[in-house]
């Protein structure tokens, strides 16, 4: 392991050194879960090339990596369970009880737990994952779906999209201590890096709600606008909020386009074109770029966030539906 | 925990953390929630209800009707008989929807089914439970009832939900203000086919109609979705061969059935058949090679089994589980109609129908359902908009509206009879 290590290290090293000249990103690895392809594929961020393909269950959604980037989390939600692949070797090692058709899951910042949604289900499942044991289930709306974690572990929250609420579980006591209802159809929830604020994109709304964590108002629904598109083409999925709090990334659906949206004044700042039917996020860990899944156009963006533009499309197998970028 | 007896089977709370959970959702925190008003609407915020509303005590359920006229049961052996629940399946699992949601905004619902048997009125059945206090009718009926029922019940402040005639006179001239129309009318499905026709540049329509009069207002409608998008009906024909769908194998082709599509010039065959005697006779049928659309064929609804996009999966593997069956457009216009009031209940914190009824037409009121946009009911009709899915028998083959159709309100008033050109006024 250690050899194997090094070598990555001084791959890494070698990137910085060569990026150093040409502004590239570090080397990183982005896992994308394509849910009619039943694989994910691997995409090398520097190349900005697939370097593999890997099976795993029926419909692949959610998809998240360990504290250590060991193992790769997928919810396999037609076959009822999250595997886990070895991210040395691709194979799936074992798989997790996630309860019924698990769909988007977030990982406790100390490895574990493991906080699942389960579609089909109307509940949240809490999940050990070195047992392999669910510790609670939490009842919620009608097809929960969005997961955020506080920056403190303290609150999850999960979005149903059907009962149109953010759920606040205080992650102690399992218990929902809040119901915040937000536009139609919530699919994402994203907290700031401060802790102090909830985003909340609304699918069908086409609005994102921007919830005070302390009071849980919403203080701001953010709206877009994009000309020659229609409104309803406008479907906000996936948030992503740069570490520093500065910018917020939305994607907007069919719309096919990223918006930048300037956290202080809630304006868009630009909308950037990338593939069809944009649905989730992700930074590299050092958060030079941004990768986009275009559901219908089989493919990712790579987004410079520096430079806001939009720098290649990489293709993946059938429907992409989630990104998840290790630190190696 | 009184809600958890009154809402939902116990089978359904697990493990240690349900319980606990649902009792802090039912205590509450006090005062703990809110939301910004709406800045569109201006409407008060739609927030938890949690601090405002009084908690629900058992009996306040509220009730929605569901009266309809079940299936006679079919012959021992029909590939495509209709299920015995059709219709009512889908009120089930709305009423089952609401109540999930209902947990955090303490309100329940409860289904009250009617099932009318041969001879018994519709409007004595819904008059008894309007003076039992049931506000909320969905209703799958024909025409003349929908608008009997609607009659009686006037003054009462009730809301009727039409979830199974399309007749576009209850949206004109015989319109009510206590009726609200979810299945699409003829207009909005014929005007689908027609943008459908548009996008393909098929120009010419050969119109076939059937002998009853269901089947001449589905032509009628046809006809004007053709003025509508500058189609033109080239060729219209009587059905006049009888019911010969239910032919078998068996039985020989008839000769005249086929050639009476002889000779004509046209791009797209249109077949008004509403009652499924004889539509699905003539694709593959016509003397030359043409497609067929209309009640068979290429078919405009609400549902079909192989839409999956807008969480349509969630909503098809939910239903598969509670009927066992796939969802029909009936089930999914009565989860529509039930699922209306619900939605109105959580937006406006109350289901009392002197302050939903007169939201369902309000700016402010919208309801998702698996369409991808949200939908709305017309003011000036009470018709729901929505896209039209537009299907062959095993696949989706479009949306309405299609792209390009635009319109200065939504792209979604491009289907059906528009505001500068309703008859109905609403009393």
């Amino acid at each position: 392991m250690s050899g194997r290590l090094k070598a990555s290290v001084s791959v890494a090293m070698l990137a910085g050194t060569w990026l150093g000249l040409s502004g590239a990103a570090e080397a990183f690895t982005a896992y994308v879960s394509n849910e009619k392809g039943n694989s994910v594929t691997v995409i090398d961020t520097t190349t900005m090339a697939v370097t593999g393909t890997w099976k795993v269950g029926r419909r692949p959604r959610g998809i998240t990596l360990s504290k250590d980037d060991k193992e790769l989390f997928v919810c396999a939600s037609d076959d009822d369970r999250i595997d886990v692949l070895d991210t040395a070797t691709g194979k799936v090692v074992r798989s997790l009880r996630s309860g019924p058709d698990p769909e988007q899951f977030i990982l406790h910042s100390s490895g574990n737990p493991l906080y699942v949604a389960n579609e089909d289900d109307s509940q949240v499942t809490i999940l050990d994952i070195e047992k392999n044991k669910v510790l609670a289930e939490v009842p919620v709306g009608v097809e929960p779906e969005g997961m955020g974690l506080s920056p403190d572990g303290k609150i999850l929250v999960n979005t149903s999209e059907t009962t149109n609420m953010a759920h606040f579980i205080d992650t102690k006591t399992f218990e929902v201590i809040d119901n915040v209802l937000v536009d139609a159809r919530p699919r994402f929830a994203e907290f700031s890096g401060d802790g102090k604020m909830l985003w909340v994109s609304a699918e069908v709304g086409g609005t994102v709600s921007v919830i005070d964590v302390a009071t849980r108002k919403v203080v701001k629904k953010v709206t877009f606008k994009i000309p020659s598109v229609n409104d309803e083409q406008i479907q906000p999925v996936g948030v992503r909020i740069t570490k520093d709090g500065s910018k917020a990334f939305v994607a907007l659906g069919p719309a096919n386009r990223v918006a930048v949206v300037n956290t202080k004044t809630y304006e868009v700042e630009k909308y950037l074109p990338v593939g069809q039917r944009v649905w989730q996020l992700a930074f590299t860990p050092d958060e030079k770029q941004l990768y986009t899944t275009n559901g219908t156009s089989n493919d990712v963006s790579v987004i410079d966030v520096e430079s806001l533009k939009v720098v290649k499309s990489i293709q993946t197998g059938l429907l992409p539906w989630g990104v998840a970028i290790s630190k190696k | 925990m009184l809600l958890a007896s009154a809402c939902m089977p116990l089978s359904t709370l697990r493990l240690l953390a349900a319980l606990s959970a649902l009792a802090a959702v039912v205590g509450g925190p006090p005062g703990a929630i809110a939301q910004e008003p709406k800045a569109e609407t201006g409407e008060p915020p739609p927030g938890s209800p949690t601090a405002q509303q009084p908690a629900a005590m058992p009996g306040s359920e509220t009730h929605v009707a569901f009266i309809y006229r079940p299936i006679p049961a079919p012959s021992s052996y029909d590939a495509e008989a209709e299920p015995e629940d059709l219709g009512v399946a889908g009120a089930r699992m709305a009423v089952k929807d609401n109540n999930t949601t209902g947990r955090f905004t303490k309100q329940t619902y409860s289904l009250d089914e009617v099932a009318l048997e041969e001879g018994r009125n519709a409007v004595d059945a819904a008059k008894e439970l309007a003076g039992k206090g049931v506000k909320y009718f969905v209703v799958a009926l024909p025409a003349a009832e929908v608008l009997a029922v609607a009659d009686a019940l006037k003054g009462d402040g009730v809301a009727v939900f039409n979830v199974g005639s399309p007749d576009d006179s209850l949206r004109g001239a015989e319109c009510r203000a206590n009726v609200f129309h979810v299945i699409p009318s003829r207009a909005m499905q014929t005007d689908a086919i027609a943008q459908y026709m548009t996008l393909m540049r098929w120009r010419k329509v050969f119109l076939i109609v059937g002998p009853s009069d269901r089947d001449k207002a589905y032509a009628e409608a046809m006809k004007n979705s053709a003025k509508k998008f500058g189609l033109k009906i080239t060729a219209e024909k009587p059905w006049t061969f009888g019911p010969l769908m239910k032919a078998r194998g068996d039985t020989p082709t008839r000769a005249e059935a086929m050639v009476f599509t002889r000779g004509l010039d046209y791009d797209l065959a249109v077949v008004a058949d509403e009652e499924q005697d004889w539509g699905e006779y003539v694709p593959y049928r016509t003397v030359d090679p043409r497609p067929v659309a209309g009640t068979a064929g290429l078919v405009a609804t609400t549902w079909h089994p192989t839409l999956e996009t807008w969480g349509a999966a969630q909503a098809q593997n939910r239903f598969r589980r509670l009927s066992g069956r796939l969802m029909r457009p009936l089930d999914y216009q009565a989860w529509a109609g039930v699922r209306s009031v619900g939605e109105a209940g959580t937006q406006k914190k109350t289901t009392d129908a002197a302050t939903l009824v007169p939201y369902f037409t309000e700016p402010g009121f919208g309801l998702p359902a698996y369409k991808g946009v949200s939908l709305s009911f017309r003011p000036w009709d009470h018709q729901l908009r929505q896209p039209i899915i537009v299907v062959q028998p095993k696949a989706m083959v479009s949306v309405a509206p299609e792209q390009g159709f635009i319109h200065q309100r939504t792209p979604l008033d491009t289907l059906g009879v528009d505001q500068p050109e309703t008859t109905c006024k609403l009393k």
